[in-house]
């Protein structure tokens, strides 16, 4: 049974068709990886699934935990408990480490805030009044923004590009935290180019022109990402040609 | 005449609990090592002083005249509390304030101004500071106003900070509806002197914020950073204008401005820098916009709506 279910939903941005009658289901509790090609929708399918302004007229359906989320904001789709960790992490001027995580903390007690810092490795002490701001760095952002997703306790986490712009020790706690989400239950959906963070991934889904045109083991999608997908001429989407090669 | 040693009456002392009461946690200052002073209109009505601080208060028709001395040397450890505020709806109190922290001396004093019923109040004030050598003098004026914002809001202060000696300053009026106020601070910097000026405003419905500051970093190696932040909603308008000079070899400056406008709000930034010196160095940001809507979709991607988003982001920019 898949917690997150899309139903045949296609997106046009700027009179062009981002995503493409694209269906798929993702198993709850487990990790997915997201690959593909740039611009072949994969951050537009996190922002859809999200529900961002910009990213919500879409055709179709996105069902989460067996309700219809497609018209729903924002915030009503992350009180369900789905939640998206940024490529490139907001800087908050003036406003602190601390109340940045408790603003969506499940439990808004101080020990959340220092268990979850401790856990994406950054002293509470040090860092909880410090502000969200340029001060810190990406790493240190991408760790805070984390911590944060650790305190609301979500269901679904939709990861863009978690490797993006940090060191050998961020990318290590970024690990940590996956295998909290999976003890937890979590369904985590991550995109990525890494084949470092592929491996910490059970399935993986191919995308390319809107549409997922293969899914698969890690290893077999990431195999043929990697040694057959080319920069192809198709617009929008595959040949009956090109499905028929990649689809077992 | 000095009114600000005098023992209050019972009066004076229930308007003084009651000016207190209405700062909230704010007005919790109680203790013999904490320095006090609270001004009811034109009326003194509470005050406690320590060794090297010295006040003098004379009565006005429409407020006080007061001169606040910092003895050579002194060292106040605890804030200095000064209240003033009017509790009715309507009327005046001008304050004349005079400050000298003499050489080497320190105090910060944390200046609250309540208006809690204001319907039309006017708050002027006028204010001169002298900061000694080596001295350094602190002063944080937080504005608690009604809901009604019919407080007019004057204050003009004037500083001169010595050789070495450190001013800092703020402004903050986040609590109750602004009305209109008209900023102007103006300070001079000699050698190795320190300015730091801050004010912080949330404007709403038809607020009108005037604010100058203006820095002058006239000494060898002074240093200054001026910044405003705030944040306008409904009709609120505001007028910002930064001015920082700097004629003196080492002398170094940064000029900050952010402006948050939502509704129909409308803001105005103008940051001036003049370098007179080719060692001098300074630099200026301003920033006018709506909300960022990355800041917004992040908070909103925790389960925050975006008021309490907002909100949030606002309480950052001026907290």
């Amino acid at each position: 049974m898949g917690i997150l279910e899309l139903h045949d939903v296609s997106l046009t941005l700027g009179g062009r068709r981002i995503l493409n009658h694209l269906s798929v289901d993702f198993w709850e509790g487990h990790v997915h990886a997201l690959i593909g090609p740039n611009g072949a929708g994969k951050s537009t399918l996190a922002a859809a699934i999200m529900g961002l302004p910009g990213y919500t007229h879409i055709e179709g359906d996105i069902v989460f935990a067996g309700e219809s989320i497609k018209d729903l904001p924002v915030y009503e789709r992350a009180r369900r408990g789905i939640t998206l960790a940024w490529q490139e992490p907001a800087r908050f001027e003036g406003l602190s480490v601390e109340k940045f995580i408790l603003a969506g903390a499940r439990d808004k007690s101080p020990a959340t805030v220092a268990r979850v810092l401790e856990r994406v490795g950054l002293d509470p002490e040090k860092y909880r009044r410090r502000a969200v701001d340029r001060t810190l760095s990406g790493g240190e952002r991408k760790r805070i923004e984390l911590a944060s997703i650790l305190a609301m306790e979500p269901r679904l986490v939709l990861m863009d590009e978690p490797d993006s712009g940090i060191d050998v020790e961020a990318l290590r706690r970024i690990f940590d935290a996956l295998s909290d989400f999976k003890e937890r239950g979590a369904t985590v959906i991550m995109i990525t180019h890494s084949e470092e963070v592929l491996r910490h991934a059970e399935h993986a889904f191919l995308l390319c022109d809107g549409r997922i045109i293969d899914k698969g083991s890690v290893g077999r999608i990431d195999s043929y990402f990697a040694e057959k997908c080319v920069c192809c001429g198709h617009e929008n989407q595959p040949t009956p040609e090109e499905m028929a090669e990649v689809t077992p | 005449m000095s009114g600000a040693t005098k023992a209050p009456t019972p009066e004076q002392v229930a308007k003084a609990r009651e000016l207190l009461a209405s700062l909230g946690a704010f007005g919790a200052h109680v203790g013999d090592d904490v320095a006090h002073l609270e001004v009811h209109g034109n009326e003194v009505v509470g005050a406690h002083l320590l060794p090297g601080l010295e006040a003098d208060v004379e009565q006005r028709d429409d407020g006080v005249e007061m001169w606040l001395r910092l003895r050579r040397g002194a060292r106040i450890a605890n804030p200095v509390h000064l209240c003033f505020g009017m509790l009715p709806k309507e009327g005046s109190q001008h304050i004349v304030m005079h400050v000298e922290a003499e050489e080497d001396s320190f105090a910060s004093v944390q200046a609250h101004c309540t208006f809690p019923n204001a319907v039309a109040i006017t708050h002027t004030m006028d204010a001169d500071v002298t900061v000694g050598p080596g001295a350094t003098y602190e002063y944080f004026e937080r504005h608690l106003h009604g809901a009604e914002g019919g407080v007019i809001v004057v204050p003009k202060t004037r500083v001169k900070v010595g050789e070495g000696g450190r001013f800092k300053t703020e402004f903050e009026l986040i609590k109750g509806q602004a009305g209109e106020i008209d900023f102007d601070y103006e300070v001079d910097c000699e050698a190795n002197a320190v300015l730091d000026m801050i004010t912080r405003i949330i404007g709403r419905g038809r607020d009108r914020i005037r604010i100058r500051e203006t820095g002058h970093l006239n000494g060898a190696e002074s240093r200054a950073v001026l910044q405003s932040h705030l944040a306008l909603r409904d009709d609120a308008v505001a007028d910002v204008y930064n001015r920082l000079t700097a004629s003196a070899p080492g002398a170094r400056g940064h000029v900050d401005c952010k402006e948050i406008v939502q509704g129909r709000a409308v803001a105005t930034a103008t940051p001036i820098v003049e370098v007179s010196h080719p060692l001098a160095h300074v630099t200026h940001e301003a920033a006018i916009g709506s909300v960022d809507s990355r800041q917004l979709q992040t908070l909103m991607s925790r389960g925050l709506d975006e008021e309490a988003a907002t909100d949030l982001i606002i309480e950052g920019l001026l907290g």
